[in-house]
């Protein structure tokens, strides 16, 4: 068996560890909580009085504004001087969240302001109020428009849990700069790091094809006029 | 008795309806006739308070709503809308819903009726517009004539007490605007209440009993529709008669509301 071969599969699994443990699970919960401020931020954006529109947008300025890298630093590193102490595991998820959180607002304030009025007025005209007309005919419309761009923000959040290694969050990567730091051998192990991301954001791409084929159907459109 | 007194309304500094009143009787049908924007549309959205006037008064079964420049109660609001239906221009069905699940909705989500009970009445409202064999049929599959029939199906689910159309043919070719006009005129048979703002002289003809014309936010003229479209009181009403004749032939679909 040739070096390089023996040394991915030796380290395989202490990467695949590290994955389960900690970059899927902050993966996944970064996303779902993201994913739900996101959309308190939007409908406060688009509903809200005037000053929760403009606690909304200075929210999404700031994150937008800063580099998630210096935002992990300034929770894990900074906030301690406040008395804030998190471990570090908590101060990437909160990082993390709060980015999510940021770019789906935009995203789904974008899907709902392009359902048409008239589905409103259609809502209203039989009787629904302002909440039933969003649960029941904006929101399952905006849902299908978001399934890309918030693959898009799913499948960059995968990939952005790699900077949680330098918060001391001992996720894929750090895993893969420990097995270097032994092996001298950065160009096999962080190849190897890299296509554990990969298969990890192909799976997400292969979900979203599924998604968006199931979400056509059940409005009786074919798939590829979906697309 | 859907009566309507003294209805203001404005957008911006355009004023739209000038002290607009009109009644309709219950059980007959009243089109409203007029040029593109001469305000039918708006009035017809002020019955259902889409549009909240800033003056005037709404009567509607037993509700009387005062308007006074404040918007009105949510009790209010979900009072009127549960008596009226309304049918639009272009049919606004909800494209994730079968043309089943579209008149269902309001049942379901509105009066909470059990999901079987919602069913059985849906299917006998499209079967009464002719569609019982599109139940399980996506709007996008079907024809522009087919989508308004199930709108109007929709608009009845709830049993309102009049029902809405808002240029109701405009949208449709001739030959599809025709078999909506035949719905409606049976649902006039049986003595549907409605209000019909349209541009459609064939539409009026056939299904109202009184029409009224209005202009530039007023009425010009009311009466028995018959009167009205053969024997006009006013010069502008008979100018506006001729310009529909003419309009039903090379003029459809022209006025977007």
């Amino acid at each position: 068996m040739p070096h390089w071969l023996q040394l991915m599969l030796d380290s395989l699994a202490p990467l695949l560890w590290a994955c389960l443990v900690f970059t899927v699970p902050l993966t996944l919960l970064s996303f779902a909580f993201g994913l739900t401020l996101g959309f308190l931020t939007a409908l406060a954006r688009l509903y809200g009085p005037r000053p929760l529109v403009a606690l909304a947008r200075f929210y999404v300025w700031i994150i937008r504004g800063t580099p998630l890298l210096v935002q992990l630093f300034v929770i894990f590193y900074g906030l301690p001087s406040v008395g804030i102490l998190l471990d570090a595991f908590p101060a990437a998820l909160i990082g993390f969240t709060l980015n999510v959180g940021a770019y789906s607002s935009e995203i789904v304030r974008a899907v709902i302001a392009s359902i048409p009025k008239g589905q409103w007025e259609a809502s209203y005209s039989i009787g629904m109020n302002w909440a039933q007309a969003l649960r029941r005919t904006v929101l399952p419309q905006a849902a299908r428009t978001a399934v890309p761009p918030l693959s898009n923000t799913f499948i960059s959040l995968v990939k952005d849990t790699s900077l949680a290694a330098a918060v001391t969050v001992p996720e894929l990567f750090q895993a893969a700069q420990r097995i270097v730091a032994t092996s001298y051998e950065p160009l096999i192990i962080y190849i190897e790091a890299a296509l554990i991301y990969l298969a990890l954001s192909s799976v997400l791409s292969a979900l979203q094809d599924r998604l968006e084929h199931r979400l056509a159907r059940a409005s009786g459109l074919a798939p590829e006029a979906a697309r | 008795m859907i009566r309507l007194a003294d209805i203001v309304k404005s957008f911006g500094d355009l004023t739209v309806l000038k002290g607009v009143s009109l009644a309709v009787r219950e059980g007959s049908v009243t089109a409203l006739i007029g040029p593109s924007g001469s305000g039918k549309s708006t009035l017809l959205r002020c019955v259902n308070l889409l549009e909240i006037p800033e003056a005037g008064q709404l009567v509607i079964g037993g509700e009387t709503v005062r308007f006074t420049g404040r918007p009105p109660e949510r009790e209010t609001l979900r009072r009127v809308r549960r008596q009226t239906g309304m049918v639009f221009q272009n049919f606004q069905l909800f494209p994730h819903r079968t043309a089943l699940g579209n008149v269902m909705e309001s049942l379901i989500v509105v009066l909470k009726w059990p999901e079987a009970k919602a069913r059985a009445r849906a299917l006998e409202l499209l079967d009464k517009v002719g569609l019982a064999d599109k139940a399980q049929a996506w709007p996008a599959q079907l024809s522009g004539g087919q989508q308004q029939r199930v709108a109007i199906a929709r608009a009845l689910a709830s049993s309102p007490r009049v029902l809405l159309c808002d240029e109701p043919t405009s949208a449709l070719d001739p030959e599809l605007s025709l078999e909506v006009v035949e719905v409606l005129a049976q649902l006039a048979r049986e003595g549907t209440t409605m209000l019909i703002a349209t541009h459609d002289l064939r539409l009026a003809a056939r299904v109202a009993q009184d029409a009224v014309l209005l202009e530039a936010g007023e009425v010009v003229e009311g009466g028995p529709a018959a009167e009205l479209f053969t024997r006009p009181r006013q010069e502008r009403t008979a100018r506006f008669i001729a310009t529909l004749g003419h309009g039903v032939v090379s003029d459809q679909g022209a006025e977007p509301g």
